[in-house]
């Protein structure tokens, strides 16, 4: 099990292109099992027994898992009692796990993992690569895939394994091989190297802790949710996949059993103070979204208040909102917060069209916008070759930087951060950690949704777990640890979360 | 950084350049095919522009075509397809017609009281499809085809002797009354050649106008961020209902327009010799444009060429719908090679920029590596 670490934008995906066909090289050579081969297509790499697990899943939910597996792939087993009786022997010798007949919709995201993992299995493949699998799964789940990754290994196969999380790539990998601005700078032994040497060699620097010290919440209220209540059928929205409800076909409203109109937001109150990071942690598709979409105006909740500085905000457009204060770093910043085949400088007038520097009565300004997208630029360490080159061509990090450095650059009073660092390097995590951390010492507000619990819990004043809908439990960041936070966010613990004698029925029960 | 920039206008051009010379290839083929002599056709439609009454007609169908091509790029510019051009020109044609023949003003004031009324009506046309889209989720595509459908009937029975229309002495024609004196647009006189549209430079002025709205507006802003991305725009909050019921708004006033130019320089009276498929024309220009100004009038050039260098064509001996083969050719030429050339562009510089980026060629930051 070979491990790839690196900054984004260092190459990693690139590399991973390449091996898999997606990409041409413009030199050098790749060898499999000795044998030099060059792939025009992914189908030339699945030939060559290399197969790899995206990110983001590619499954069509609507299909059962067995259809999903052999699609593309009919020709090997058929579509029927062969392939079945084939998914069945790979899931049972790896210990996946898989059911053949159950609808993709229906599970949650580790399953879905295990679908994609198996694809790739079905179609043969003797080397497997798997593109920051960890980036979706609470701590229970992550540890599940290592033993079914120590299983592979175990039955003969490669894995290359490419992660952000240097503490799980040194618990799981056999070798490790960090590569900084497209070239290998280094390898590591995983049972000597620490993480601090590995992210030495990643950016150069120590890595980075989300770590806030000293307290700077204030009592004065800055954001107060009352009663948010989101049912499906009011939701504007496209419903996301929950991992832990089943989807529910009857579309009757305002009652309480579970089945009847599941309500994505479920009475959620709560308050954040001038000076204060909120932290929501939660199993992706449990209402985060929802709430995010409530807060900024992009759906209509069917009840509720929500009051920012003392402002009835609830009925209040989009634009209004943030041109009273609320700043947005987007949980998919490709669909929400860029252009993406606009240049840098338009990106930074996305949101804040009707603001200075931006524009003056209606007129945009371009000339000082593009000023100030060079100070952001500047100030926020974006690499970039100029600010007329598309936000597309900018790495996953360097864009989310511009993405902060534009929303800080209005004086928020109410931060909304959804994975603020999700897919982003050590480096530029430190940075946007630092900006969220300055600003909260000049007062403001944070609501910060994460699925990564290091930095949920580093970074916090107040925790808080969400799991359908509903906000059930709160936890003290400086006591909880991630195991106990991971176990709340699958519904197996509720109330106050005590730091030390803890219900640790581990959230295995999926 | 200026690299980049002669990049993109290069990239630019490609896409329109690479279209044109593949639809005339197909079209040497085609032609080439049915038996015919290739390259006599075009050399006759060569011929042809040069003589100063074909080149007034083109100039004069290029204003008209110029208007329904910016109706129709307003809305392609936020993803909203208005193939309804055609029935909002007609309509507000016939609608203007008939209230300038209904009334009698003082000269600049008559001509207002026209433009305004085929803008209003152009406008409250697409504005039907706008709010369907809005309120009931209807696509623009079905509603404004359907409304193309309505206005063919509606203008035909409006039309009709019994309602508003009037019969010249010994002519099959129907028209809707003549415009007085007032109501009159000067046009240029180019000697034999005739007259060409005063509204042509209306047109233009129009397509100065749109390039300041789109480029430098907040409205053009929000316009341009819907059409890139819907979901990024509405979460920097732009009210994508309120943006769909404006966009359409304008396009059908645009496209109501669209008539201005033959109705007060010419015709002065709305008949059955009315240009017929200005509006699906137009899709192609703009799409051949590029949704900008400048390249739509170079499209609207050409499309406006195409069509009236090619009506001696006949009497030489050749089909003169080859340069409907021609037209049809670009528009699929057209969607192919923008989509090649967007996609060429897209990667392109993302290699470049990873090699300045490697090259060290980036802005200098404040703090290179921290953390």
């Amino acid at each position: 099990m070979h491990a790839l670490i690196g900054e984004n934008g260092a190459g990693k995906s690139t590399l991973m292109k390449i091996l898999y066909g997606m990409q041409k090289p413009d030199e050098g050579t790749i060898a499999v099992d000795g044998e030099q081969v060059t792939f025009s297509t992914p189908g030339d790499a699945i030939a060559r027994g290399i197969g790899m697990v995206h990110q983001h899943f590619m499954l069509a939910d609507n299909l059962t898992v067995l259809e999903n597996v052999v699609l593309g792939g009919e020709k090997l087993h058929g579509i029927g009692a062969k392939a079945r009786k084939k998914i069945k022997e790979i899931s049972d010798a790896y210990g996946l796990g898989v059911r053949p007949d159950a609808l993709v919709e229906d599970l949650g995201v580790a399953e879905r993992q295990r679908v994609e993992i198996l694809k790739v299995l079905y179609r043969g493949a003797k080397i497997l690569i798997l593109d920051e699998p960890t980036a979706v799964l609470v701590p229970q789940e992550v540890d599940a895939l290592f033993d079914n990754l120590r299983e592979l290994k175990s039955e003969g196969l490669t894995v290359i394994f490419i992660s952000h999380k240097l503490g799980e790539v040194l618990k799981v990998a056999d070798d490790i091989t960090v590569i900084r601005r497209g070239t290998t700078v280094g390898t590591a032994d995983p049972k000597t190297a620490t993480t601090k040497q590995l992210a030495e060699l990643m950016v150069g620097s120590e890595l980075p802790s989300p770590e806030t010290r000293e307290s700077t919440v204030t009592d004065v209220p800055m954001l107060q949710v009352e009663g948010l209540t989101l049912t499906e059928a009011g939701a504007a929205a496209a419903v996301p996949l929950t991992t832990a409800a089943p989807p529910d076909p009857s579309g009757a409203v305002g009652l309480q059993e579970v089945g009847e109109g599941r309500k994505l937001l479920d009475d959620i109150s709560l308050t954040i103070h001038k000076g204060e990071i909120l932290g929501i942690a939660g199993v992706e598709g449990n209402g985060q979204t929802e709430l995010i979409e409530a807060l900024m105006g992009m759906n209509s909740p069917n009840a509720g208040v929500i009051t920012l500085d003392g402002e009835d905000i609830s009925a209040v457009s989009v634009r209004r909102r943030r041109e009273g204060g609320i700043g947005y770093i987007p949980e998919d910043r490709h669909r929400h917060g860029l252009l993406l085949e606009a240049p840098l400088w338009e990106n930074r007038i996305l949101g804040h069209v009707t603001e200075a520097p931006n524009s003056k009565r209606g007129i945009l300004d371009p000339k000082a916008a593009r000023k100030d997208t060079e100070r952001i630029v500047r100030e926020y360490d974006v690499r970039t070759p100029g600010i007329d080159v598309t936000a597309a061509s900018l790495s996953g990090g360097n864009q989310q930087k511009l993405i902060v450095g534009r929303e800080m650059s209005h004086n928020p009073k109410f931060l909304i951060a959804a994975h603020p660092t999700r897919g982003v390097d050590v480096g530029a995590q430190a940075q946007i950690w630092d900006a969220i951390r300055d600003a909260r010492r000049a007062g403001l507000a944070v609501l910060l949704i994460s699925a990564d619990l290091d930095e949920l819990i580093g970074l916090s004043d107040t925790l808080r777990v969400m799991y359908r809908g509903k906000l059930v439990a709160d936890a003290d960041p400086a006591t909880i640890t991630p195991e106990q936070l991971g176990s709340a966010m699958t519904g197996a613990a509720t109330g106050r979360l005590e730091g030390t004698e803890e219900q640790s029925e581990d959230g295995d029960a999926r | 950084m200026m690299k980049i920039d002669k990049d993109k206008l290069i990239i630019g051009a490609a896409g329109p350049v690479l279209a044109l010379v593949t639809s005339f290839v197909l079209t040497v083929l085609v032609l080439l095919a049915t038996g015919l002599d290739p390259i006599e056709p075009i050399r006759l439609m060569i011929e042809n522009a040069g003589y100063s009454d074909v080149q007034v007609l083109i100039v004069n169908y290029t204003a008209i075509l110029y208007l329904a091509a910016l109706a129709v790029s307003i809305g392609f510019r936020m993803n909203l397809f208005n193939i309804g051009v055609e029935g909002q020109y007609r309509l507000a044609a016939m609608v203007s017609a008939l209230v300038g023949a209904a009334v009698d003003l003082p000269g600049p004031l008559h001509i207002l009281v026209i433009v305004l009324v085929a803008v209003a009506t152009g406008a409250l046309w697409a504005g039907i499809a706008g709010i369907l889209k809005t309120t009931r989720g209807v696509s623009e595509v079905v509603s404004t085809i359907m409304l193309n459908a309505i206005t063919t009937s509606l203008v035909a029975w409006l039309i009709l002797p019994k309602n508003f229309g009037v019969q010249p002495a010994g002519s099959n024609d129907l028209t809707t009354g003549q415009i007085p004196e007032s109501g009159w647009f000067p046009g240029i006189d180019m000697g034999e050649g005739g007259q060409i549209y005063g509204f042509t430079f209306v047109a233009l002025a129009l397509g100065v106008v749109y390039w300041f709205v789109i480029n430098r507006t907040r409205f053009g802003f929000d316009l341009r961020a819907t059409g890139e991305s819907e979901s990024a725009a509405q979460a920097s909050g732009v009210d994508a209902k309120k943006m769909i019921i404006t966009a359409m708004l304008i396009s059908g006033g645009l496209a109501g327009l669209a008539g201005m130019p033959i109705l007060l320089g010419e015709s002065h009276t709305y008949s059955l010799a009315f240009p017929v498929g200005v509006g699906f024309t137009a899709i192609t220009v703009a799409l051949l444009g590029r949704n900008h100004p400048v390249g739509i009038l170079f499209a609207a050039l050409l499309f406006a060429f195409l069509e009236k260098a090619s009506s001696s064509l006949d009497i030489a001996g050749y089909p003169k719908e080859i340069t409907q083969i021609m037209q049809g050719i670009i528009v699929i030429a057209v969607v192919v090679s923008y989509e090649l050339v967007r996609r060429y562009g897209l990667r392109r510089q993302q290699q470049k920029v990873g090699e300045e980026l490697a090259a060290g060629g980036a802005i200098k930051t404040d703090k290179e590596v921290t953390a």
